[in-house]
């Protein structure tokens, strides 16, 4: 299965729109358009995740990775409307605790 | 004659004999022909240059103009000359990185070698299974003096050799606290210390860490974002999510693991996994947590390693043979 990434930009806010299987194959897709957007010191990076279906524990690692880099570089990142399934695995590695996830409901966690 | 005319005078009967009746069994022939030519390593170009010998030889008037072409498919057939050579120096490479990962999976074999402890009163069952060569999946069990048993299964993201060098890690780690192993917390603790520095920043590792004191009946363990394993409460007939709380290790250096406790009656059993076995796909779409559990009750009745056995059976069945990911099952049962 492929992955699909759309990419919107308004000055110093970035949205990646996600669709698609993270895996191990195309986990490091995702990475390549997500690093050069947190290494930007000062800038917002979105990422929408409402049409993943799948993700396993590489694409987790995909979004540790981007974390520590935005910590790193001083820019922030947040992800926003992931399935259940999805939310799951933030759940389930505590992850949900330390990246800032927007509830599909609306408002940060 | 040495070797070269020999070829040169083959290939010539050969191509004459075609010349005069294009049969299939000369073409097969000359099929054979080339696939000696390959053995012994002559390239594209001087193949070309062999036929144009030897039809040089055949017909010594051919036309000026045709002479030149063949000049021409020689200069052209030396970029494939060139992307043979490089296709066999990588493929001579690939056996000899084959070769050294299949060393490597042997050692690892060695190293991570979990034997169950034999425990009075504990019914003991493991299985774990790598999806290739090398597994990302681990799980340890150490029996002390007091026949308290400890038990370690870990999952570390990514497969393959980089996920295998951090289980050896996590081993050693391990292995070099000794007199932490009564606290599941700490050894938690301590581990997303020594991950944290090492790891690469896309790696992390989920852990789930108990410990079983048969004096007191009690399980206690902490779990590091690891997927959830099941508590059997014999007595009900019913099974509860195990659930910890707490980051994967190697993400945030200060982390604390909170420490969770359960008494175990007669037949209660503890089942830990690998989140290889719940996030399985089959053909119908994902395994759920409902379908593992319905498995192990299904062959309840069996001994413990019987249970990770047939369930693993199953879940392969299901996934038509070709696990995705590692598979790790732990169960650990009182017996009465």
């Amino acid at each position: 299965m492929n992955l699909q990434i759309k990419q919107e930009d308004h000055e110093n806010t970035h949205h990646l729109h996600i669709g698609g299987e993270i895996d191990a194959y195309t986990a490091p897709q995702l990475r390549e358009a997500l690093l050069p957007l947190t290494g930007k010191e000062g800038h917002e990076t979105l990422v929408h995740l409402s049409d993943v279906n799948y993700m396993d524990s590489t694409g987790l690692g995909v979004f540790v990775g981007a974390l520590k880099s935005s910590k790193e570089h001083g820019s922030s990142l947040k992800l926003t409307g992931m399935t259940s399934r999805v939310q799951r695995l933030f759940e389930i590695t505590g992850l949900d605790e330390v990246i800032d996830i927007e509830d599909v409901k609306g408002g940060s966690k | 004659m040495d070797d070269r005319d020999l070829q040169y005078q083959k290939y010539k009967a050969i191509l004459e004999n075609y010349l005069e009746e294009q049969s299939e069994q000369t073409l097969y022939k000359g099929q054979q022909f080339s696939r000696k030519m390959i053995e012994q390593k002559i390239s594209p170009e001087e193949a070309v240059s062999l036929h144009v010998s030897v039809l040089e030889e055949l017909f010594p008037d051919i036309p000026e103009q045709l002479k030149n072409s063949y000049d021409f498919l020689l200069e052209m057939m030396i970029g494939y000359g060139f992307a043979y050579r490089e296709h066999q120096s990588l493929r001579s490479r690939q056996q000899q990185l084959e070769s050294e990962i299949e060393i490597a999976a042997n050692m690892q074999q060695t190293l991570l070698a979990g034997d169950k402890p034999e425990v009075p009163n504990l019914d003991i069952g493991a299985i774990s299974k790598p999806a290739q060569k090398m597994s990302g999946d681990y799980y340890h069990f150490v029996q002390d003096e007091n026949d308290c048993v400890s038990v370690a299964i870990a999952d570390v993201i990514g497969k393959g050799i980089p996920a295998a060098l951090c289980m050896s890690m996590i081993k050693y780690t391990m292995d070099s606290a000794p007199e932490q192993r009564m606290q599941p917390g700490a050894v938690l603790e301590n581990l997303n210390r020594v991950v944290e520095q090492n790891v690469d920043p896309n790696m992390f590792i989920t852990m789930f860490y108990g410990l079983y004191d048969p004096r007191v009946h009690s399980f206690y363990y902490a779990g590091a974002g690891h997927e959830p394993g099941f508590f059997y409460d014999a007595e009900k007939d019913e099974f509860e999510e195990l659930f910890t709380r707490g980051l994967v290790l190697g993400v945030s250096k200060k982390t604390s693991y909170q420490e969770y406790q359960r008494v175990l009656n007669g037949n209660d059993m503890v089942i830990m996994l690998s989140d290889g076995v719940t996030e399985c796909r089959s053909t119908n779409g994902f395994i759920e947590r409902d379908e593992i559990v319905a498995l192990i009750r299904k062959y309840i009745h069996l001994s413990a390693q019987e249970i990770v056995e047939e369930v693993y059976r199953e879940l392969e069945r299901l996934q038509e043979f070709e696990l995705r990911d590692d598979f790790t099952l732990v169960i650990l049962r009182r017996e009465v």
